[in-house]
C-alpha cells in the first residue's frame, strides 16, 4: 500500500516535470495537471494511510482516519481545476493571436510578424 | 471580536462581484466605486494601523471557531503595516489606471483589481498556513487576469509563462504544507510554532524538508535567484499600472519569509537553524547583482525597471535573511520604500512609452516629446529613489541595511555587493535617462508635430500625472517622517522577535 501510493506520486511527479520542460503549451498544461494529481495524492497520504476507518468521531469506531487532509485535497482540487481552466484560456488566446503553440517569448517576432494590435506593444 | 480586522478582505470581496455582476458595462460607475473602495481601504488600514500600534495582537476567529480548529485572521503591527502599504499603493495605481485610460483597453480591470487586493490583504492578515495558500491563489488568479489585460501576442505569451511558473510554485506550496502537516498535525501558524518547538528528535529532518520547500515557494514569489526567471518577462509585458501593483506581490514573498521564520520556525530552533541565515544571504546577494546588471544591460525601459525591481528585492532579502531586530527594522523600512519606488518607476516608464510613439519602450533616441522637462524630472526622482541615492528614502533604507549588516560574518562582501549594485543601477538609469531625454535621432525627421500633438492630446490626463506625483509624494513622506516610521518599525521588529504574545493571543492561555 505504502509502496503503491509513494510510487504513484513519484511517477506522476516525474511525468509532470518532464512534460513541463517541453516547449509547447499543450504538454505543459498536461504536465501541470499531472503534478496537481500527484500533489493531491500526496496530501491524502499526509493524514496517514488508513483503510475502512470512519473520518467522523463515533462511539463504536476502532480508529479514525484524519478528515482534515481530505478537506485540504478538496480545496486543492477546486483551485487546480480553476487554474487549469484559466491556463487553457490564456494558452488558447496566445495561440490564436500569434499562430504558434510555442511557450517561448523569444521566437515571437519571427512567428507573428506585426501583431501590434495593441499600441502599447513593447516587444 | 474586532470586526475591523476582516474588513480589508470583506470590502474588496463584496465590491468586486458587484462591479462584475451589476455594473459590468458602466465603466464610469466602476471607476467611481473602485476608487471609493480603494480610498475606504486606505481609511480602514489607517484605523488598523492605529489599533495595532499599541502592541496588542488582535485575533479574528472566522465562524467563531477557536484557534487550532478554525481559521484565524491575526492583526499585529506587521500585518497592519503591510495592509496599509497595499491599500495606499492600490489607490495610487487605481487612479493612474483611470487617468491613463489603461482600464479601457480590456475588460474587467476594476473587478480583477479588487480581487487582487482581497488576496494580498488576506495573505497579510491570515494566521493559518493553508489559508495563506488559498489567499495566494486568490491573488494569483486575479493577477493572471490583470497580467494579460489588454491582450496582444507578447503579453499573452508572457502571461502564459507567468501562470505556469506560479502554478508550479503553488504545487510546491501544497507539497510543503503536506509535509509540515504530516509531521505536526496542524497548519495554524501559532500552533505550528508550539509543536515545532517540542518536536521529537526523529522528525527534525522531515520538518526541515518542509521548511526548505516552503522557503522555495516564497523565494519564487520574492523573485529570489535562481527562481526569478518569471519576473522580467511578465513585468515587462504587463500593463504598466498592473506592473506597478505587482510591486507589492514580490513583497508578499518577503513578508511570508519574515513571518514564517520569526513565528513558526523560530530563528534559534535547532531543527531549522540556519535555514534563513544560511541559505538566503548568498542567493539574495546574487539577486541584487543580477538585478543591477540586468538594469544596466536592458534595451527596453520596462525590462530595465523590472530588473531594477529584482535588484531592490535583493537588497530587501539581504536584510530579511539576517535575523536580528535591527536588520528586520531595516528590511521593513526598505520594503515600504522599494514598493513605492518600483511602482513609481513603472508608472513613469508608462508615461514615457505613451509619449514616445515612434520608438515605444526601446531605449534609443526618439523624437522630441511633450512634457520633456517634467517627465525628465519625474524619471530623475524615481530613479534616485530606486537606486538608493540621497536625499530620498532609498538612501536611508540602504544605510539602515548596511548598518544592520555591520556585525555579520561576511559584512564586507555584503557591503561591497550592495554598493556595487547601487552603482550599476545608477549607471543604468543615467544611461537610460540621457538616451531618452537628451539625445535625438541623427537625421532629425521633421515629423508633423502638430498631428502628433493633436492625436495624443486626447490621451492627455492630469490625473495620470497627478497619481505619479502622489506615489512619489509617499516616498518623500516616508523620507521626511523617517524618525516616527522607524520607531514604529522598531516596535514591529521587537514584536516579531517576541512571538509569545502572538501565540498566546491566538491559542489563548495555554
Amino acid at each position: 500500500m505504502e509502496f503503491l501510493v509513494a510510487s504513484s506520486i513519484g511517477v506522476l511527479t516525474a511525468a509532470g516535470v518532464y512534460l513541463i520542460l517541453r516547449m509547447r503549451t499543450f504538454p505543459i498544461i498536461v504536465g501541470i495537471s499531472l503534478l496537481s494529481y500527484a500533489v493531491n495524492v500526496f496530501l491524502f497520504a499526509t493524514g496517514r494511510l488508513a483503510l475502512n476507518l470512519p473520518p467522523v468521531l463515533s462511539k463504536d469506531a476502532a480508529g479514525y482516519t484524519d478528515p482534515l487532509p481530505q478537506a485540504l485535497v478538496l480545496t486543492a482540487i477546486v483551485i487546480s481545476f480553476g487554474m487549469t481552466a484559466v491556463m487553457v484560456m490564456i494558452a488558447l488566446s496566445a495561440y490564436l493571436t500569434t499562430n504558434t503553440d510555442s511557450a517561448d517569448t523569444n521566437d515571437l517576432k519571427a512567428a507573428s510578424g506585426e501583431s501590434a494590435q495593441a499600441k502599447d506593444e513593447t516587444a | 471580536m474586532n470586526h475591523l480586522v476582516i474588513a480589508p478582505v470583506v470590502l474588496p470581496a463584496t465590491l468586486a462581484p458587484l462591479l462584475i455582476l451589476a455594473i459590468r458595462y458602466h465603466l464610469d460607475l466602476q471607476r467611481v466605486l473602485s476608487v471609493a473602495g480603494s480610498a475606504a481601504m486606505v481609511a480602514i488600514s489607517i484605523l488598523l494601523l492605529g489599533q495595532a500600534s499599541g502592541g496588542e495582537v488582535f485575533v479574528y476567529e472566522l465562524g467563531n471557531w477557536p484557534a487550532p480548529f478554525g481559521i484565524v485572521l491575526v492583526l499585529d503591527r506587521l500585518s497592519a503595516l503591510m495592509v496599509a502599504l497595499t491599500s495606499v499603493l492600490a489607490l495610487g495605481v487605481a487612479l493612474y489606471a483611470i487617468g491613463s485610460k489603461w482600464d479601457e483597453r480590456g475588460r474587467h480591470f476594476h473587478p480583477l483589481f479588487q480581487f487582487q487586493l482581497m488576496g494580498v490583504c488576506g495573505a497579510f492578515l491570515t494566521g493559518d498556513a493553508f489559508n495563506l495558500f488559498v489567499f495566494f491563489e486568490v491573488l494569483l488568479i486575479a493577477s493572471y487576469g490583470l497580467m494579460i489585460h489588454g491582450g496582444g501576442g507578447a503579453r499573452l505569451r508572457a502571461g502564459f509563462q507567468y501562470v505556469v511558473y506560479n502554478l508550479l510554485g503553488s504545487t510546491l506550496f501544497l507539497f510543503a504544507l503536506g509535509t509540515i502537516y504530516a509531521v505536526t498535525g496542524t497548519l495554524n501558524m501559532a500552533d505550528l510554532a508550539v509543536r515545532i518547538a517540542e518536536l521529537p528528535e526523529g522528525d527534525a529532518a522531515l520538518i526541515k524538508v518542509g521548511g526548505v520547500l516552503l522557503l522555495m515557494v516564497f523565494a519564487v514569489k520574492a523573485a529570489l535567484l535562481p527562481l526569478h526567471f518569471w519576473l522580467p518577462d511578465s513585468y515587462a509585458n504587463a500593463p504598466a499600472p498592473v506592473a506597478a501593483l505587482f510591486a507589492i506581490m514580490t513583497k508578499v514573498g518577503a513578508y511570508s519569509i519574515l513571518r514564517m521564520h520569526t513565528l513558526v520556525f523560530a530563528p534559534n530552533a535547532p531543527e531549522v537553524a540556519g535555514l534563513v541565515n544560511g541559505l538566503l544571504p548568498p542567493a539574495a546577494l546574487m539577486t541584487l547583482l543580477i538585478g543591477a546588471a540586468g538594469a544596466l544591460g536592458s534595451v527596453q525601459i520596462m525590462r530595465m525597471v523590472a530588473f531594477a525591481a529584482i535588484g531592490s528585492m535583493g537588497t530587501l532579502l539581504v536584510a530579511v535573511s539576517i535575523t536580528t531586530p535591527q536588520a528586520t527594522t531595516a528590511a521593513l523600512y526598505y520594503m515600504i520604500h522599494s514598493t513605492f519606488a518600483t511602482a513609481a518607476m513603472f508608472l513613469v516608464a508608462d508615461l514615457l512609452i505613451e509619449r514616445r510613439r515612434d520608438v515605444g519602450g526601446a531605449l534609443v533616441p526618439g523624437a522630441a516629446m511633450r512634457h520633456n522637462g517634467l517627465l525628465a524630472a519625474l524619471f530623475f526622482a524615481a530613479a534616485i529613489a530606486l537606486a538608493g541615492m540621497p536625499p530620498l528614502s532609498g538612501f536611508i533604507g540602504k544605510l539602515m541595511v548596511l548598518e544592520a549588516t555591520g556585525a555579520h560574518p561576511i559584512s564586507g562582501l555584503i557591503w561591497a555587493v550592495i554598493l556595487i549594485g547601487s552603482f550599476l543601477m545608477i549607471l543604468g538609469f543615467a544611461r537610460a535617462g540621457s538616451t531618452i531625454f537628451w539625445r535625438r535621432p541623427e537625421e532629425a525627421t521633421e515629423k508633423p508635430e502638430a498631428d502628433d500633438a493633436v492625436a495624443s492630446a486626447e490621451h492627455e490626463s492630469v490625473l495620470a500625472l497627478a497619481s505619479v506625483f502622489g506615489v512619489l509624494a509617499v516616498i518623500v513622506v516616508i523620507t521626511v517622517l523617517a524618525g516616527p516610521v522607524g520607531e514604529y518599525l522598531q516596535a514591529t521588529a521587537a514584536q516579531l522577535y517576541a512571538p509569545d504574545a502572538y501565540i498566546d493571543a491566538v491559542l489563548g492561555e495555554r
